[in-house]
């Protein structure tokens, strides 16, 4: 699959670029997930 | 200010962190319950006043997304984003001067009135692009999205606690924190801003950058005038009903329906369930939204509505003998309320076709708003008339429970009933458009 609009792979800066707005969006995430499952888990301990 | 063209090598994949980074943001919402306990301390409020800066809210993001729908396709995604950014940053901003005055009206006014407008115009703002960049996965592209706006209250829910235990509960703490979230969500929804590009040719990706789109085109204001639109809100409003059904009364629902059980559920254990439902619904929302693309939008939908039925008819007769049983049908239907969500967006797509998606999705979400009154009402209610009669337990619910059920079937006939588009509903084609423009004007 192509994954860009000028069916040429991005370059090797926007690779970094999209590494980094996945993380941008992705760490936060990950603590709210890590957060909900810290809780989650108290329907089987509490 | 011109939508932003994405530039030759742009990648398709760099437009879902730009949603998410809205999404994320504005999905806080959800977590305003967080702010209530101070609020009600610090500004000698009651639970009903508190509760008002999020409820306006949800009513200005049901207008703006309707109203601003068609202003948000012609400006496109960066200025939506960037009006987003603004109300929403400015929203908090308003409130930490109302807390530090101790004006609680500035608060409603600036979370509830200003935030709400970014809320329906961020929530709307990435779904047309994300389609025409992802043409061959729509749902699947949506469904990050939308699921963004589940995460947000995950992230925001612990984050706002922490920071308000660090600056304290009182007016001077409320506005500090306030402050600090206004600042932050400005800083992270720029992401978006910054990264949101529309493609070159509207049909984007995947080889078919030269191409115009294909496919049905219905205009925002035709596409109201088409049973089909009116069939699908019918679908969403039933099935967001049926999910705030369980969502709103999650914890004490799970606690009754045990309470006289040899295992009864704790407090604490029901807060766990109420967050195993906030996971369930937001991996419902890119799950199942994913796989419309595969198994199509309607048989998706023959699922959420179908097999959501029979989950309810499981709780209302075998709920309160298995937990295990109640706590698989309960995460099952969350994750449907939140796949109806995610997929909405594709299924208009495949309807109306790419022209004014966004528009005709904002328009869609007046069914949100109406089911946001409508299942805690049910719920409530019933569960208040319930007690009265002297009635404890699980069968507390039995009523709304039947009612569900019925709402579900009524969703699924509904779905039933979408047709494709009759053609004298599409946008003439550019060449179709100058032969009718043609005929038009020599037979005047």
């Amino acid at each position: 699959m192509s994954s860009d609009s000028s069916q040429s792979p991005p370059s090797p800066d926007r690779r970094w670029l999209i590494a980094l707005a996945w993380a941008w969006v992705g760490v936060p995430l990950a603590y709210g997930l890590y957060e909900l499952v810290r809780k989650a888990t108290q329907l089987f301990t509490g | 200010m011109s939508p932003p063209v994405a530039p030759p090598g742009w990648s398709r994949w760099l437009v879902p962190p730009a949603a998410l980074s809205v999404h994320l943001s504005i999905g806080q919402a959800y977590a305003w319950s967080v702010f209530k306990p101070p609020l009600e301390s610090a500004l000698g409020l009651s639970g009903t006043q508190s509760a008002l800066p999020f409820q306006l809210g949800i009513v200005m993001l049901g207008l703006s997304a309707a109203f601003g729908g068609t202003l948000v396709e012609r400006k496109g995604p960066r200025w939506a984003m960037t009006v987003a950014l603004l109300c929403f940053s400015s929203g908090f901003l308003l409130s930490a001067l109302g807390a530090s005055l101790e004006q609680y009206w500035l608060i409603v006014l600036g979370y509830g009135f200003v935030g709400g407008i970014g809320l329906g115009i961020g929530y709307i703002s990435p779904v047309s692009t994300l389609i025409k960049w992802f043409p061959d996965r729509p749902g699947m592209a949506t469904g990050i999205a939308i699921m963004g706006f589940g995460g947000g209250a995950l992230i925001a829910s612990p984050w706002s606690a922490q920071m308000l235990e660090s600056f304290g509960g009182d007016s001077t703490g409320i506005a500090l924190a306030f402050l600090v979230h206004g600042l932050s969500y400005a800083v992270f929804m720029l992401l978006g801003v910054l990264l949101v590009r529309v493609p070159r040719h509207a049909a984007g990706a995947r080889g078919t950058a030269r191409q115009a789109p294909t496919g049905p085109q219905v205009s925002a204001n035709q596409a109201l005038r088409t049973p089909q639109f009116w069939l699908l809100w019918i679908v969403l409003c039933m099935n967001v009903t049926a999910g705030i059904g369980i969502l709103e009364k999650a914890a004490p629902m799970i606690t009754d329906f045990f309470a006289d059980t040899s295992t009864p559920v704790s407090v604490t254990a029901a807060a766990g369930f109420v967050a195993l439902l906030s996971a369930a619904n937001m991996a419902g929302r890119i799950g199942w939204s994913s796989t419309s693309d595969l198994i199509g939008r309607k048989n998706i939908y023959r699922l959420y509505l179908g097999v959501g039925a029979l989950m309810y008819t499981l709780i209302a007769l075998f709920g309160d003998s298995s937990k295990p049983l109640f706590i698989l049908c309960a995460l099952v239907i969350l994750s449907f309320y939140g796949g109806g969500f995610a997929t909405v967006p594709a299924y208009l797509r495949d309807l109306f076709g790419t022209y004014q998606v966004g528009a005709i999705h904002g328009r869609l979400l007046t069914a949100w708003s109406t089911a946001g009154v409508l299942g805690p009402l049910i719920v409530n209610w019933i569960a208040d008339r319930q007690e009265e009669a002297g009635r404890h337990g699980a069968s507390l619910y039995g009523l709304s429970f039947a009612i569900m059920i019925g709402l579900l079937v009524v969703g699924f006939v509904a779905n039933e009933l979408v047709r494709p588009v009759d053609p004298r509903h599409h946008v003439p084609a550019p060449k179709e458009a100058a032969h009718v423009e043609r005929q038009q004007s020599e037979s005047a």
